[in-house]
This record gives C-alpha cells, sequence and structure tokens, in this order.
C-alpha cells in the first residue's frame, strides 16, 4: 500500500506541526506522522518558553524573529495553548552578573528588542518573592510562555484545514534508496520531500546526524497564582547551556498562565534513561531556593525528565540534508525549540518553496556541519 | 479525656475536641464549599483518605492544606474558598 | 532544615491491619521495626480512629500487642520516593526524613473508586469509607437524609456507623443484582463465619433501612450541594431527595509505591510469593495491594510478611492454608461484586472526570491511552497525582497507567530538595 504527497514530516511535535502548518499554508500536499501521539516528545516535556536569546547572531536572528511570529499568532492561539506574554527577568546576583546585564542590554538594544535593565531595587520591586540583595538584572518584557503539547495540537488542526493529513502511533522502518519513507506494516510513504523532525529521534531516521540528547529535569508545582510574574532566568543559566560536556543546573523558573510554576533546569549529556537522577533533582532545587527562597514552601506535584535534541554550536539544522536531496532537517533545537519552532517551520517553507527568506538561513543549514565534529563533545 | 480546642474558620470561633480533624471543624460551622474546582465549581472532601485533594483549604496563611488529614491546634485560622 | 536518616531491619510502609501486624510480628520476632502512616491517626480505613477507640476488639488486641512490641510508630509521616536502594525517603511534620531498611513491608492499602456520573463533583457526594472516617472523626450527620449507592460488604458497616452518628439512612443502592448476592451471602456460612455474623449485626442496626440490590446512582442534583439523587434498577428510575451521597464503588489497591520501586503488577495488583515478597528482592506487600480482600485477608498477609522478614519460615509455612482461604474469599467478592456496565455509561459530555484540572468526559474520550490525554487535556496532572481519575480511565476506556515517578505525594519543594540521591557522603 502507498501514499503519495509532496511532504512527508516525520515527527508531530511542535517543530513538526510547524513545518507541516507552513508547508500546507503554502498549498502543498503535506502527511504528518509520528510514531507516538503528537508532542509525545520532546514538545511534551518541555518548559514552554518563548525567549529571545544573545548567544550568537545566527541565534539571535532565529529566536527573535520566532518571537514575532508567535506574536502574530496570539490571537488565534486556543485556550490551552495558555499562551501568555509574561515577559523574562534576566537576574544578575552580582557585579559582574550585572555587568553582563548591561552587555545584553546593549545587544538587544540595538537590534530593537525592548528591554530594561533594573537595579536591585528595581529587581526586588519585580519580583517580590525574589531574595534580598540581587544585584538587579534584565527585563524583557515581550518574551512569552505557552503550553507546548495544545500548540502543537493547534498547528496541525491549522495544517488540515489546508488539506494536511496526520497520522499518529505510525513508525518509520526505514527510508529506501529511492526515498520512500517504509512503515513497519511495509506500507510505504512516497513523498517529494522528507522532513526530518524527529528531535531526539532524528539520528534514527538519517543515521550519523550530529544530534545528541541533553537531559533535563522539571518540577511543577500547585497553583499559586501571583507568587511570580515573569519567567525569571538567573544569567548563569547561559554558562549551564553553553557546557556541552558537563552536568549543570541553572536556576530557571516559568510561571504559567494558571499560577503553577515549573522549575528547572538541568543539562546532563550521555544520560539516555529517563529516570528522576535524586542528586541532579537535589542540585536543581536548592538552586531555586537561592533565588526564590519561599519556593521552599509552595507544594510539589510532579517532577520529570525530558531530553533536549543538540548539536555541537548550539544552533538547529534546517534545511536540506547533506546525504540526500530529497530529506530536508527540521532538529537539534536543543532548549529553544518551543520557541523557534514558528520560526523554523517558516524558513523551511521558504526554502521548499523557493520563497525570499526574512532572516538569512544559511547559518542553520545542516552542510555547515559537514567539516567540522559530528560528535557531541 | 476529652480535651476541647478552639479554632477559627472564615473568622468564626470553633470548638472541636482535641484530635479532630480540620475538614470536621469546616463542616460544623455548616460550610459545604471547602474550595472552588478550577473553573470555579464548589467542591468539598471526596475521598476522605488525603488522596483526592479536594478538601484543600488555607491553614495559617498556607494554602492547598488538606484539611482531612491534618489535625486542629489551637488558634489555628482556616480559610475556604481561597 | 536538614534532613534527619533513620536505620531500622524492618520498614513497614502503612499503618492499616496489615501494616500493623506486619510490624508487631517482625518485632516480637527481636527485628527493629518502624511503622509509618501518613495519616495522624493509625489503623487505616477498616480500624480508622483506633487510636482513641479501637474499632473492634480484634483492633484493640492488635493495638495492645503493638504497642507492646516495640515498634516505633511514626504518624503523618508520608513516602515521597525511593532515591536509592534500601532506602525510603519520606516528609514528616518536622521535616524530611530518610529511613534505610534491610527489609520492606509494603501495606499502603486501598482507596475507593469513583466513577463519574452527573453531579458527582457536588458537595456531600463522598466516598462510602471517607464519609465514614470522617463521621467518626466528628462529622456532623444527625438528622441529615444520607442515601448510600455502590456495592460491596463496605456499605453496610458504612449505613450502620451512619445511623448510630443520627444520620437517617433512607436506602441503601447495591448495584449487584439479588441473584448474585443470594449466590454470595450462601457460600459465606462456609468461607467466612465471622463476616456472616457481622453482616447480621448490621442488618439489625440498619432495621428499617431499605436495601436494594440491582440498583445504582444515574445522576446528582444541587446548586452548592448535593439536595437529591437520581437512582434506577434498569426499570424503574426515581429522585430521593438527600443531604448526603456516600458512593462507594469498590475499592482500588495503592500501587504507587510498589511502581515506584518497580514490583510486578499483574491485573492491577502487587505479585507476590507465598511469602509475601515482590519481584523486588527485600520488599514485602502485605494486604489489599496484592489484592482487595478486606481484614481477613490484611491479618494473614501481615502476619506471613511479619514472619517472613524475621525469617520464621516454619510460621509462613502454618499460615499456608489461611492465606489460600482469604485468597479464594477475594475472587468470590470480586466475582459477586464486578462493576456492572451501565456504571461505566454514566458520564455524560459534560461530566467532569478530572476535578483537579476539570478535564470533562467529552475531551477525553476522543485519546487512545492515558499519556496522550494527560498530555493534551492535563488530566491526570493535579495534586491527586491521577488517583481519582486515572482509576475512572482505567474502568471507563480502559486507559493503563503510565510509570510512577516521585515525588509519590504531593510534598514542599523544600522537602523534594532534600531527597537526594541517599548515599551517605
Amino acid at each position: 500500500m502507498s501514499t503519495t504527497c509532496d511532504i512527508a514530516v516525520i515527527g508531530a511535535g511542535i517543530v513538526g506541526s510547524a513545518c507541516a502548518a507552513e508547508c500546507a499554508a503554502g498549498g502543498l500536499k503535506v502527511l504528518v506522522i509520528d510514531r507516538g501521539p503528537v508532542g509525545g516528545g520532546t514538545t511534551g516535556s518541555s518548559m514552554g518558553h518563548i525567549v529571545v536569546m544573545d548567544d550568537s547572531e545566527p541565534q539571535f536572528a532565529l529566536t527573535s524573529y520566532s518571537r514575532t511570529l508567535w506574536a502574530e499568532l496570539a490571537g488565534r492561539l486556543p485556550e490551552q495553548a495558555d499562551y501568555k506574554v509574561s515577559g523574562t527577568l534576566w537576574i544578575a546576583a552580582d557585579d559582574e552578573e550585572m555587568q553582563e546585564v548591561h552587555r545584553k542590554q546593549k545587544f538587544y538594544s540595538e537590534r530593537g528588542i525592548k528591554v530594561e535593565v533594573l537595579d536591585a531595587a528595581g529587581i526586588a520591586n519585580c519580583e517580590p518573592n525574589l531574595r534580598k540583595n540581587l544585584a538587579g538584572g534584565l527585563r524583557v518584557p515581550d518574551d512569552a510562555v505557552v503550553y507546548p503539547p495544545a500548540t502543537a495540537n493547534f498547528l496541525l488542526e491549522q495544517a488540515k484545514t489546508k488539506g494536511a493529513k496526520v497520522r499518529t502511533g505510525i513508525k518509520v522502518e526505514s527510508i529506501s534508496t529511492q526515498g520512500d519513507i517504509v512503515l513497519a506494516d511495509a506500507s510505504r510513504i512516497s513523498a517529494g520531500i522528507i522532513i526530518n523532525a524527529a528531535g531526539c529521534w532524528s539520528p534514527d531516521i538519517t543515521p550519523g546526524l550530529p544530534v545528541f540528547r541533553r537531559k533535563g529535569h522539571l518540577v511543577i508545582t500547585d497553583r499559586y497564582p501571583g507568587f511570580l510574574t515573569y519567567q525569571t532566568i538567573e544569567l548563569g543559566y547561559l554558562k549551564s547551556a553553553h557546557s556541552v560536556t558537563t552536568d549543570s543546573i541553572a536556576f530557571n523558573i516559568h510561571p504559567r498562565k494558571n499560577g503553577q510554576m515549573l522549575i528547572g533546569s538541568s543539562r546532563q549529556a550521555d544520560a539516555g534513561d529517563t529516570t528522576i537522577d535524586p542528586n541532579l533533582l537535589q542540585r536543581m532545587l536548592r538552586r531555586a531556593a537561592e533565588y526564590v527562597p519561599t519556593i521552599n514552601r509552595l507544594s510539589a506535584i510532579r517532577a520529570w525528565t525530558g531530553h533536549r535534541p543538540a548539536t555541537s554550536d548550539k544552533l538547529p539544522l534546517i534545511g536540506p540534508s547533506l546525504e540526500d536531496r530529497k530529506i530536508w532537517l527540521a532538529t537539534g533545537h536543543e532548549g529553544l525549540g518551543i520557541t523557534t519552532s514558528l520560526a523554523t517551520g517558516r524558513l523551511l517553507a521558504d526554502l521548499i518553496l523557493k520563497r525570499p527568506t526574512a532572516i538569512p538561513a544559511a547559518p542553520y543549514f545542516p552542510a555547515r556541519l559537514a567539516k567540522g565534529d559530528s560528535h557531541h563533545g | 479525656m476529652a480535651e476541647e480546642i478552639t479554632l477559627k474558620v472564615n473568622g468564626q470561633p470553633v470548638k472541636v475536641p482535641a484530635g479532630t480533624v480540620v475538614a470536621v471543624a469546616v463542616a460544623k460551622t455548616g460550610k459545604t464549599s471547602f474550595r472552588h474546582s478550577v473553573t470555579g465549581q464548589p467542591r468539598a472532601p471526596l475521598c476522605g483518605m488525603g488522596i483526592c485533594f479536594e478538601c484543600r483549604v488555607t491553614i495559617n496563611g498556607q494554602p492547598h492544606c488538606r484539611s482531612c488529614n491534618t489535625i486542629c491546634q489551637e488558634g489555628m485560622e482556616v480559610l475556604t474558598d481561597e | 532544615m536538614s534532613k534527619r536518616h533513620l536505620d531500622f531491619d524492618v520498614v513497614v510502609a502503612g499503618a492499616g491491619p496489615a501494616g500493623i501486624v506486619a510490624a508487631c510480628i517482625a518485632a516480637e520476632q527481636g527485628r527493629r521495626a518502624v511503622l509509618l502512616d501518613m495519616f495522624p491517626g493509625i489503623g487505616g480505613q477498616i480500624w480508622h480512629g483506633s487510636d482513641e477507640e479501637p474499632a473492634t476488639a480484634q483492633a484493640r488486641r492488635w493495638l495492645k500487642r503493638l504497642h507492646a512490641s516495640g515498634t516505633q510508630v511514626f504518624r503523618s509521616m508520608t513516602a515521597i520516593g525511593v532515591p536509592c536502594p534500601h532506602t525510603l525517603f519520606a516528609e514528616s511534620p518536622e521535616g524530611a526524613v530518610e529511613i534505610g531498611w534491610e527489609k520492606l513491608i509494603i501495606a499502603t492499602g486501598a482507596r475507593e473508586l469513583f466513577l463519574p456520573f452527573p453531579g458527582w463533583t457536588l458537595p456531600n457526594v463522598i466516598g462510602a469509607g471517607g464519609l465514614q472516617d470522617m463521621v467518626k472523626s466528628g462529622w456532623p450527620v444527625a438528622g441529615k437524609r444520607m442515601v448510600i449507592a455502590g456495592t460491596g460488604p463496605l456499605l453496610f458497616p458504612v449505613g450502620a456507623n451512619l445511623r448510630e452518628a443520627g444520620a437517617k439512612v433512607v436506602l441503601m443502592a447495591e448495584q449487584t443484582d439479588w441473584g448474585k448476592l443470594i449466590g454470595f451471602g450462601m457460600k459465606l456460612p462456609v468461607m467466612a463465619p465471622s463476616k456472616l455474623f457481622q453482616a447480621m449485626g448490621f442488618q439489625m442496626k440498619l432495621l428499617g433501612v431499605p436495601y436494594r440490590p440491582g440498583c445504582w446512582p444515574v445522576s446528582a442534583q444541587g446548586r452548592d450541594h448535593v439536595e437529591s439523587v437520581t437512582l434506577t434498577t434498569g426499570s424503574k428510575t426515581w429522585t430521593e431527595p438527600c443531604d448526603y451521597l456516600a458512593c462507594g464503588f469498590g475499592l482500588v489497591p495503592n500501587l504507587e509505591l510498589p511502581n515506584l520501586m518497580g514490583c510486578r503488577v499483574e491485573n492491577g495488583a502487587v505479585w507476590v510469593s507465598p511469602n509475601q515478597e515482590t519481584s523486588v528482592p527485600d520488599v514485602y506487600c502485605a494486604g489489599e495491594p496484592t489484592g482487595v480482600g478486606g481484614i481477613d485477608r490484611a491479618i494473614v498477609e501481615g502476619k506471613i510478611a511479619g514472619y517472613a522478614v524475621a525469617g520464621r519460615i516454619e510460621q509462613v509455612e502454618r499460615m499456608r492454608p489461611a492465606r489460600e482461604h482469604a485468597r479464594r474469599f477475594t475472587e468470590m467478592m470480586d466475582s459477586a461484586f464486578a462493576i456492572r456496565r451501565e456504571l461505566k455509561q454514566l458520564a455524560a459530555p459534560d461530566t467532569i472526570v478530572c476535578r483537579c484540572e476539570d478535564v470533562t468526559y467529552d475531551k477525553l474520550r476522543n485519546y487512545n491511552g492515558w499519556r496522550e490525554a494527560k498530555l493534551h487535556t492535563r488530566c491526570g496532572m493535579g495534586p491527586c497525582q491521577g488517583r481519582i481519575c486515572g482509576c475512572a480511565t482505567r474502568v471507563l476506556f480502559g486507559w493503563q497507567p503510565e510509570s510512577v515517578r516521585p515525588p509519590v505525594f504531593p510534598t514542599s519543594v523544600g522537602v523534594l530538595s532534600e531527597m537526594g540521591d541517599g548515599k551517605k557522603n
């Protein structure tokens, strides 16, 4: 049995869903398949932060472009998506981190991102539950939060209104030399282009793909409306996100729209399992309490782990793969998958449909890693 | 030995024997709703064994306390429907 | 806030009859034993309130024995996680506690099964066992009209206790049909003479209370609390005014701790060897989690587990017949009081199934499994951690639950941050 389509998207996470929505909106016949439910991979474990990052120019370009797309989409998002423009507060614990605040302020302002430097009094005013004697921080008011699985679902529903088909619970067995997707029941999908948006599992689809896993932990509390207003992140987060090999934690709290506090974050390489690492969980929660002492009194309802699909240069792979003209990649987003999902979808559709892209797409091309090391380390 | 203690439920003084759980003290005031659900429906204890979390009230300023397995203390301040 | 660390030979999690008996026996056999329970009072459900006033003579005897045995008893202590082998991490009123064991006996009992029907979320629609417990603790019901609906022998003591507390029990509705009940009742004198005596005793107390088999609730009505309940026998349907609706659709084992530890679970119960040992070495299980079977089974299994952890295998052997007998009684009960098909079809599209997150039936029925439904509707993501809705959806849709992670119960962030990996530095 065989199906034909223009675009076959493997992976119904938020990135695959965004790609499907954009390709379908562009008039292409799209089929999305996933071996699990919609948003069941990294999307289902993620925090849902929509944040403009300044780690590198390409990272800035992708995150800020995507944040704009989120703002444009906001009005159409359903209630379950829980979208809220909560803003981000980057916290500086000391003068050294305050320097980083000023550097970020300059960087963002020069590129048109609204930010505000807060001094010690300012940050205490912003978030009364933060500990005393912080040096200050940077407020980024237009950053947002969203509930990813419901959003992935919405994007797929959008794709369906343009004729896309979605099949969940379908596992890809292999991709034939002719470029057909072969499923477990031996049926085939013949697509003009196959988009590998399988996140942590994308190397299963495209063997040798330089995408590796970084495990994270999260804890969610009961509802405490008003306990925190902003996505609150320590500047040390950047050091944690940078380090590719060692286990690290960094304080990151995300107040959901319903008042639940989502506490993160941790990063571990070489941890393929999904069990809770009690030591890392401890370090993460203790770190959170160092910044928000009163968090210790909140009721923690659940803890879970997830894996982020990471690349060695901290940029995702968006574009035609190296090995096969038919296979395109939309994976490797590490901790920015939610943020950059919309931009990924748009860029990919633009490239496929040969439309001009709003930002240069070359920095995300898979070809850039051809000469570099393809192992994490 | 039925020592009695006094606590406040929604500002109203309630006398109960020592060892009584907070849920009983609330019921004694005639209040039928202990809390409201996330869509605003009135709720009260369901399981009576500390599992359903429908009996949650605010005790001495601390929200989300299960009243069915918390013993009343002298001077406790209990608020429902927070 | 710093974590206490304690070590015992035998840790018994859950102070219902099975746990009390197991701890008692282990301690009497010379083991350093500790018994912990998340409630302020011990006795579980069947012996609820037995600290102050033992529920039965049997409870009184065992509690006296427990206090004489030297077992350390921790009240208001809740198991949160198992950070490393042979280590239980718990929350107590004084803060975090880490308890090392050589042998663990899980005796976490069972909870009531709640099946959603229109109006079931109204205040004063309460679990039958839960209401009984709270009435024993002083919940005022004098002069109140009660309807008790559900299934199983549990309904009798509930009815009797409510009457004793001054309530007007206007109806006891048993969903099992007369024929099955008679069949079950006839086996009682052979299987369990004590049960027959008990049942008759309760019947005396309930004199005048209509007891209707083959009858079940279809909806509850009321604005701020329940004011009436509609019941049916299939052929006849009517509405009964009431102040309380006590529902008891049977019990489901509390399997969270055994699941967390990786114990093998079959058909919704923990698999145990004839010595009550689970598939995890040094971890035993007794009472309802191995299969709901009431007080007799709990006591026999508690004894076996207590002797087994103390190495007294000859005592374990002596109790095989009693164990077999108790297991057969469980099978009889399961068969007699199986949930009828109609009870699985009571929910209307707008009936709440997940009470923590207010997720309705119509939102859930499109999904293929628990995980997918949870992800997309947030069913099961509330503080009950899926205990109420998870059991309901298993009955309604056949969904299987996911694996259990810590915290096994919600706990403060502060306590959870004390868990660590349990290894001493």
